[in-house]
């Protein structure tokens, strides 16, 4: 696996991978799978129609891990990659996805991963995925990713996602669809700055007993940048629903979040919140006593904030 | 160590202006623990927080260590070595308790054995708060301490702590006293000035200073003025721990 400077660094942002990953993985750059490894549990095998791969882990597969990163580095290339995780009944897996692009030419980089989960009865997914963009170019670096999760019976799926630097346009299609006991956690993290643009969509269906949805989202528009979180649960059966969204202007950012529920059932549980603000003056204050400058202050209180 | 010279600090009400500070002069020397006493409203902490550069006095002059540092930031203040305490302790989204005694020690990294030992002298169990969020999910006492312990690894020339006992509970407070004791025997020099009621807080001064209505109302060591306020809301009594089964619960 030959990998240049650029792409081992946008490598350690987005996975920190720092060297070949333990266990299955699948690195593509640039369009092309450069390394690629299934064990006895993890299958990775590529699509014949479109780009992208299957990812077959066997039921109670536990304590193992599947890296998928992606790297650009070619300025102009545009890419749709489909991958399709089949998680078996009763696995425990962690799974690290995750993009950079760095671009440092005039045409625009983009990169539209379309992941699809089917979790099977009472297995658990661990989801990480990191958004990263570097490079001085005048090309934007756009990341437009679509995550639909089904899942089975008892199965819990966390999810963290994280975007803090370097997109320049982001549309991020989150759907999820639970039966019963079934658990979904998202924590999404996200910063933006310039004039970046970030839309988050979510759409969340409980459909069996006992089903527990909780989206909560932290978020800072920096500079002029612009920041739609939009999530919708709907509970259709007795259940329970959560989504927050907490964020952080500063200069001229603009935040819209809309967090909305919708209950088909009259035992859905539903609740909802949203704070936006710019960083409270005390916290501000606080900080410059311990000896810290206000520019100090203000990036402690943010990495605290999206930590 | 400072000097506060003709400070005054009005603000706007509806009746226009009103005076909290009206020129007050004040030295605190160093190596000394001052309380600053008095009743409520009168301009106690609008006098720490003029200390600390939180605000700006209307009129007047501070100097600290032989600098006029009235129009120095609080920054530059902290810097060179003023440390404040909040009354109401600030509380934060994501930042931690190790974080917070990270940056009051001004350094980049910390250990959690580091950390712990602040807590440990603040009464609370290190393990158990340091990588907990400084936010509303920690008691009004608990924050107070955690509050006190930056103070403690900040390791300040002058530490000026506002109502450090309100929200303390009684068990604490022996250990509140022997914080502020222990500062003064290892930060060599270490001014420390307090705001507080508390009669026990009162006893371990050298100087207190009454502010009431926006002055000075009086000022000398702790066995002159301490029975001059004796029962006044100026040096409130703790409420003793009361043995309920022995004076006769019937």
């Amino acid at each position: 696996m030959e990998l240049t400077d650029i792409q081992k660094k946008v490598l350690a942002e987005v996975a920190d991978l720092h060297k070949t990953p333990v266990g299955a993985f699948n690195i593509r750059a640039n369009g092309e799978s450069v390394g690629r490894n299934s064990t006895a549990n993890i299958e990775i095998i590529p699509k014949k129609d479109v780009s992208g791969i299957d990812i077959r882990i066997k039921p109670g597969t536990k304590n193992e891990s599947v890296h998928i990163p992606v790297v650009i580095s070619q300025s102009g290339l545009k890419e749709s990659v489909y991958n399709d995780f089949y998680i078996g009944e009763g696995a425990d897996v962690l799974i690290v996805a995750g993009c950079g692009i760095d671009n440092c030419g005039s045409q625009d980089s983009q990169h539209d991963g379309i992941h699809r989960f089917f979790i099977e009865k009472n297995a658990r997914v661990k989801y990480v995925e990191k958004h990263y963009g570097s490079g001085e170019g005048s090309g934007k670096r756009i990341l437009n990713p679509v995550t639909e999760v089904y899942m089975d019976e008892g199965s819990t799926c966390e999810m963290e996602m994280v975007q803090i630097k370097g997109v320049d346009d982001t549309v991020r299609t989150t759907k999820a669809e639970l039966k019963a006991g079934a658990k979904l956690l998202v924590g999404e993290r996200l910063m933006t700055h310039g004039d970046q643009r970030a839309i988050s969509n979510y759409n969340v269906d409980i459909n069996g007993e006992g089903g527990v949805a909780d989206v909560v989202s932290r978020a800072v528009a920096r500079d002029r940048s612009y920041q739609e979180f939009n999530a919708v649960i709907a509970g259709n059966a007795p259940c329970r629903g959560h989504s927050e969204c907490d964020s952080i202007i500063m200069d001229e950012g603009i935040i819209l979040a809309v967090p909305a529920l919708k209950a088909n059932n009259v035992d859905a549980e539903m609740f909802h919140e949203a704070a936006i603000g710019k960083i409270a003056g005390e916290q501000l204050t606080k900080l410059m006593t311990l000896g810290l400058t206000e520019q100090e202050a203000e990036e402690e209180i943010i990495n605290g904030f999206l930590r | 160590m400072l000097e506060l010279k003709n400070i005054s600090f009005e603000v706007d009400d509806e009746l226009g202006q009103k005076g909290i500070l009206k020129d007050v002069n004040l030295t605190i020397d160093a190596g000394k623990l001052t309380v600053i006493t008095g009743p409520n409203g009168g301009g106690k902490s609008t006098l720490a927080r003029i200390i600390a550069g939180v605000e700006k006095p209307t009129s007047g002059k501070i100097f600290y260590k032989g600098e006029d540092i009235t129009d120095m930031s609080i920054t530059d203040r902290a810097r060179m070595g003023i440390g404040f305490a909040f009354q109401q302790p600030v509380k934060f989204k994501g930042i931690r308790v190790v974080d917070l005694i990270r940056l009051a020690k001004g350094e980049k990294t910390l250990s959690s054995k580091d950390a712990c030992k602040y807590l440990a002298a603040v009464g609370l169990c290190a393990k158990d708060y340091i990588n907990r969020e400084v936010n509303g999910s920690l008691s009004g006492g608990e924050l107070k301490r955690i509050e006190i312990a930056t103070l403690i690894a900040k390791r300040s020339d002058l530490s000026v702590f506002d109502e450090p006992e309100a929200g303390i509970d009684l068990w604490s407070f022996q250990n509140l006293i022997e914080v502020f004791e222990s500062m003064r025997k290892h930060i060599e020099g270490s001014s420390i000035m307090i705001i507080s009621h508390q009669e026990r807080i009162l006893r371990i001064a050298d100087e207190i200073v009454m502010v009431k209505d926006g002055i000075i109302a009086e000022k000398g060591t702790c066995d002159e003025i301490l029975p001059k306020l004796s029962g006044t809301d100026s040096a409130v009594k703790s409420c003793g721990i009361v043995d309920l089964w022995k004076e006769g619960n019937n």
